[in-house]
């Protein structure tokens, strides 16, 4: 604990307070707050039946080999797909530009992987966009979840 | 009297301009008060979980504290292309997120202008508070980038960055830590 403290808010640290201590705000935070938990949760998916829904849309089935070299290659643009999930994704990667520590990609490594259909097809748009500066292929996608499948522990 | 009216009034002025900001988002309805579980001293904004998962998944979850209004207002606003990346939200989730920062965005005199870029980072005060490290220490490979708070404010991810709560990142030289101490 630090001086006391009347605001709601986190305080930045001794001599520098942010934020008004406004409790109709803070309320229309919580009720924010609460109105985002109660917000429905995602649909319950596993790799495998990711794979297959990418395999379906490709026509054929996703490769581990062109995965990994997709995965580890850039695209024209300044980042790869390893450069924040690392040359070994079983492994915990780190943000190109922020530093944060990202949990491992490989679903041996990272159970939660490719478990929520949304965050699959979100982290594709922004990701691609961002390596390839545009939206991967259904083939693309199918060819780097069939690589990051096969990794062991 | 006026002496004494003079500073509830300021901060009067202050709430009503966040009011107003959050009003032209259309959000202001009847809200009850909350009730403050653990008193004034420990309660705390609460922190959408949207904000949590979809900021927090790629740099320190910012106290809403650190920017104005408008800085947030325009980061929210180019989402697509945020820092060279795209972190685009759906509007569901921006609804979730943007009125809770412009609620709780800074106001006091040291946040209230907009930083270059609207990096909290060129906050004068960011650099008035890091003026001590050494340039180099910003990129070791335990610290990265300025963004990476947690790497010396063990408590940043939960809004934390108390000075005496401060870790050494890895790999200081002893000059280097020496400056630290100081």
């Amino acid at each position: 604990m630090t001086e006391p403290n009347t605001s709601p808010l986190p305080i930045f640290d001794r001599g520098l307070r942010l934020g008004p201590p406004s409790l109709l705000l803070a309320g229309l935070g919580l009720a924010l707050a609460l109105g985002a938990s109660g917000a429905a949760s995602a649909a319950e998916t596993t790799p495998a039946q990711q794979l297959q829904r990418f395999n379906q849309q490709a026509g054929g089935a996703g490769q581990a080999d062109a995965g990994r070299s997709f995965f580890t290659r850039r695209h024209g643009g300044e980042w790869s797909c390893a450069s924040c999930h690392g040359d070994v994704p079983t492994r915990a990667g780190q943000h190109a530009s922020t530093g944060k520590r990202l949990d491992p990609l490989a679903p041996a490594a990272n159970p939660r992987s490719f478990t929520d259909e949304a965050k699959v097809d979100k982290w594709f748009r922004r990701n691609c966009n961002d390596v390839l500066q545009r939206e991967c292929t259904a083939r693309e996608k199918a060819d780097v979840i069939a690589y990051l499948m096969s990794l062991k522990p | 009297m006026n002496s004494v009216h003079a500073l509830p009034l300021k901060r009067l002025a202050r709430h009503v301009r966040s009011a107003s900001a959050a009003a032209l988002l259309g959000l202001i309805a009847a809200v009850p008060l909350p009730a403050q579980a653990d008193g004034p001293r420990g309660a705390r904004a609460p922190v959408p979980a949207a904000y949590t998962t979809e900021c927090g998944a790629c740099h320190t979850a910012y106290p809403p504290g650190l920017l104005p209004a408008a800085s947030w207002q325009r980061l929210m606003g180019g989402l697509d292309r945020h820092f060279g990346t795209d972190a685009s939200l759906d509007t569901t989730t921006l609804r979730e997120i943007g009125p809770w920062l412009q609620a709780h965005a800074g106001t006091d005199r040291p946040v209230a202008g907009a930083p270059p870029e609207d990096r909290i980072t060129r906050s004068a005060w960011f650099e008035r508070k890091h003026r001590q490290i050494d340039p180099a220490v910003w990129k070791l490979p335990s610290v990265k980038s300025r963004a990476q708070c947690s790497a010396c404010h063990q408590g940043a991810d939960q809004g934390r960055f108390d000075d005496d709560a401060l870790i050494e990142p890895k790999g200081l030289t002893t000059a280097q830590r020496r400056a630290w101490s100081d």
